[in-house]
């Protein structure tokens, strides 16, 4: 069984790129809230959950979105799409706005509504919900990108017959710093005739995935 | 791809184990408390870790603080002197404790290391403890490092945060790089603490129970958080094991997809996950001796659990939660739970199912009320968590 990425996307500083093609970008943004909220617009997503969604999980759904625009999981059982997401640093964006709210005892606030996002895979369950996914799902941490980590989880997946297409990235956000690639893995046998204009499917392997979050 | 073809002929043993708890910090002293009924989670008036008392199971600090000082003196000349996080404390004695005997397992290029944890360090957000620790020791791949280099791995550590499940998530990556031949051994350990951040999180949730929780009772009202740390070696080999061997032939995961904090209202993306592994190791319900549930006493989960075994047709298999002896440990549970359920398959012996009295889910479970001895030789284990997320896995003795 070969395997490819038949779809991917890249965002990364205020760039967004899916499939080799740079479809956002923007001079003057201002901090990561008004970057995402930009893509959000320009990509005419009407999904009202996504403002109550916290930074990683509003950067990983618009990252899976673009990915899914081009490239549908919707032939597949839904328990035969698996979800893998990896990062550096876990919830730690949220999770320092819920220390925020604990911090002092005498005005002491703790929300589920931001607690719930305490947990690096709600951009799992996030994703699973909008496309109706309910395979695998893994989120993995490792301190900078590991292709290779990703690449050999998301291939047992496929190996032991758990899977039949695969998301699989990851997922970074920091303060104003984002990061993320997403990519949909399908075997080559499963790959429609029609390609998407100017982008060939790469090999799913540890190269490719570096080779994507190269492109900035 | 070419590891395809002989994936299917090994089979992973469990080696070795430990239990860090409330209850003990080896898995004899856990199932020895268990066995005598005894009960970790106590009410805690603790003003630094939370403002009002509140049903708890702590491991004790005094036992852990005087453990580690000894560990640390056996590998004085090799390991930084510290200062060691409270985390770090349990997940380096009970991965100690796992090696003994396999010692050489740790340096061999065939092992992989893999970590389980919701939250890592993550009391060192709180202000006490800025001067002791590098700020990045807050971060997981950072703990992951420290556990590592403390026992010489020689890869980076496989870390998984996939909340309640993680543990599972964990045993099931090791299991499957283990029968595809990239490694041959694994340790995988899991563990997380209570801090405050994580007690304060699940109260306002509404999801803590004002006293010890009743998993699968009429009158369950929340759950009780617990901390530990539980680790296991998995390997292509059965080992020197006295007693008879278990191997895990069956494992699967599933999400939801219908709510982030709430479990799916019919079961049957658990009841999915049930079927795919019992699938995987070729067995049928009628196989199946005893269940390991998640069985987490909030009234949602449990209600949950109950549909999803009813639609995998194993109701009549008898069933126990852990949770009501040293509650809900997070990234701890799926490994813990699992090391005390292979205990009853090696000792064939099933643990009453701790705060259940009256049946109390919408489907009848065949919930164990008293230790028994019965054949137990195929055991469920089951998991599900916040992001909508199922585990299940099989575990079979030879």
């Amino acid at each position: 069984m070969n395997l490819c990425i038949t779809s991917y996307s890249r965002f990364h500083g205020n760039k967004v790129l899916v499939n080799d093609r740079l479809v956002f970008y923007q001079e003057n943004i201002l901090n990561f809230a008004d970057f995402i909220k930009s893509v959000y617009k320009q990509e005419q997503i009407n999904y009202p959950k996504f403002y109550k969604m916290d930074a990683i999980s509003k950067l990983g759904f618009l990252a899976a979105d673009l990915v899914l625009k081009e490239a549908t999981v919707e032939g597949y059982p839904p328990d035969a799409v698996g979800v893998v997401m990896s990062n550096s640093s876990s919830s730690m964006d949220t999770d320092m706005a819920h220390n925020e709210t604990i911090k002092d005892r005498s005005s002491y606030f703790p929300s589920p509504s931001v607690f719930v996002y305490t947990l690096p895979n709600i951009v799992i369950g996030e994703v699973c919900i909008k496309n109706k996914i309910k395979g695998e799902n893994a989120f993995l941490i490792s301190e900078t990108f590991d292709a290779r980590l990703l690449c050999d989880y998301v291939e047992e997946l496929f190996i032991n017959e758990r899977v039949e297409a695969c998301l699989c990235g990851w997922v970074e956000v920091l303060g104003d710093n984002c990061n993320a690639m997403v990519a949909l893995v399908e075997p080559e046998a499963r790959r429609r005739n029609e390609d998407i204009p100017g982008f060939r499917f790469l090999p799913f392997n540890a190269g490719s995935l570096d080779l994507i979050m190269k492109r900035n | 791809m070419g590891r395809i073809k002989d994936h299917m002929k090994k089979s992973v043993y469990i080696l070795n184990d430990n239990i860090i708890t409330s209850l003990g910090f080896t898995t004899a002293e856990n199932t020895a408390a268990i066995r005598q009924n005894m009960s970790g989670i106590h009410t805690i008036s603790d003003p630094v870790l939370y403002p009002v008392p509140l049903p708890l199971s702590q491991v004790d600090t005094t036992v852990l603080d005087s453990e580690f000082g000894m560990l640390l003196q056996l590998y004085k000349k090799n390991v930084p002197a510290g200062p060691y996080t409270r985390l770090e404390k349990m997940f380096i004695l009970s991965i100690h404790a796992t090696l003994d005997g396999y010692a050489e397992m740790a340096a061999n290029p065939k092992t992989l290391l893999v970590i389980s944890t919701t939250k890592g360090n993550i009391n060192l957000l709180e202000g006490r403890y800025k001067n002791q620790f590098n700020h990045k020791r807050v971060y997981l791949w950072e703990f992951g490092r420290i556990i590592q280099q403390f026992f010489g791995f020689r890869h980076p550590p496989l870390i998984v945060s996939n909340a309640c499940i993680s543990g599972l998530v964990a045993i099931m990556a090791a299991s499957r790089f283990i029968q595809s031949g990239l490694y041959d051994h694994a340790v995988v350990a899991g563990g997380d603490i209570a801090s405050e951040f994580v007690i304060s999180g699940f109260q306002s949730f509404q999801a803590l129970s004002p006293a010890p929780c009743k998993p699968f009772d009429l009158h369950r009202t929340g759950l009780s958080l617990g901390e530990g740390c539980g680790s296991m070696i998995l390997s292509v080999s059965p080992g020197n094991a006295t007693k008879s061997s278990v191997r895990i032939t069956g494992a699967a995961t599933t999400n939801d997809a219908n709510h982030i904090s709430g479990p799916s209202r019919t079961g049957a993306e658990l009841s999915q996950a049930i079927n795919l592994s019992m699938n995987q190791a070729a067995l049928t319900p009628g196989d199946i001796d005893y269940i390991s549930a998640h069985g987490t006493a909030t009234p949602y989960n449990d209600e949950m659990e109950s549909k999803a075994i009813d639609l995998s047709r194993l109701t009549h298999v008898p069933v126990n939660s852990f949770k009501g002896y040293w509650g809900h440990t997070l990234g701890a549970a799926g490994i813990i739970e699992s090391v005390a359920a292979i205990t009853s398959m090696k000792d064939n012996f099933l643990y009453r199912s701790a705060g259940f009295d009256t049946p109390g889910v919408p489907v009848p479970l065949n919930v164990i009320t008293s230790h028994h001895h019965t054949a137990v030789n195929t055991c469920l284990k089951t998991a599900s968590g916040f992001g909508g997320c199922n585990a299940a896995m099989i575990y079979q003795k030879d």
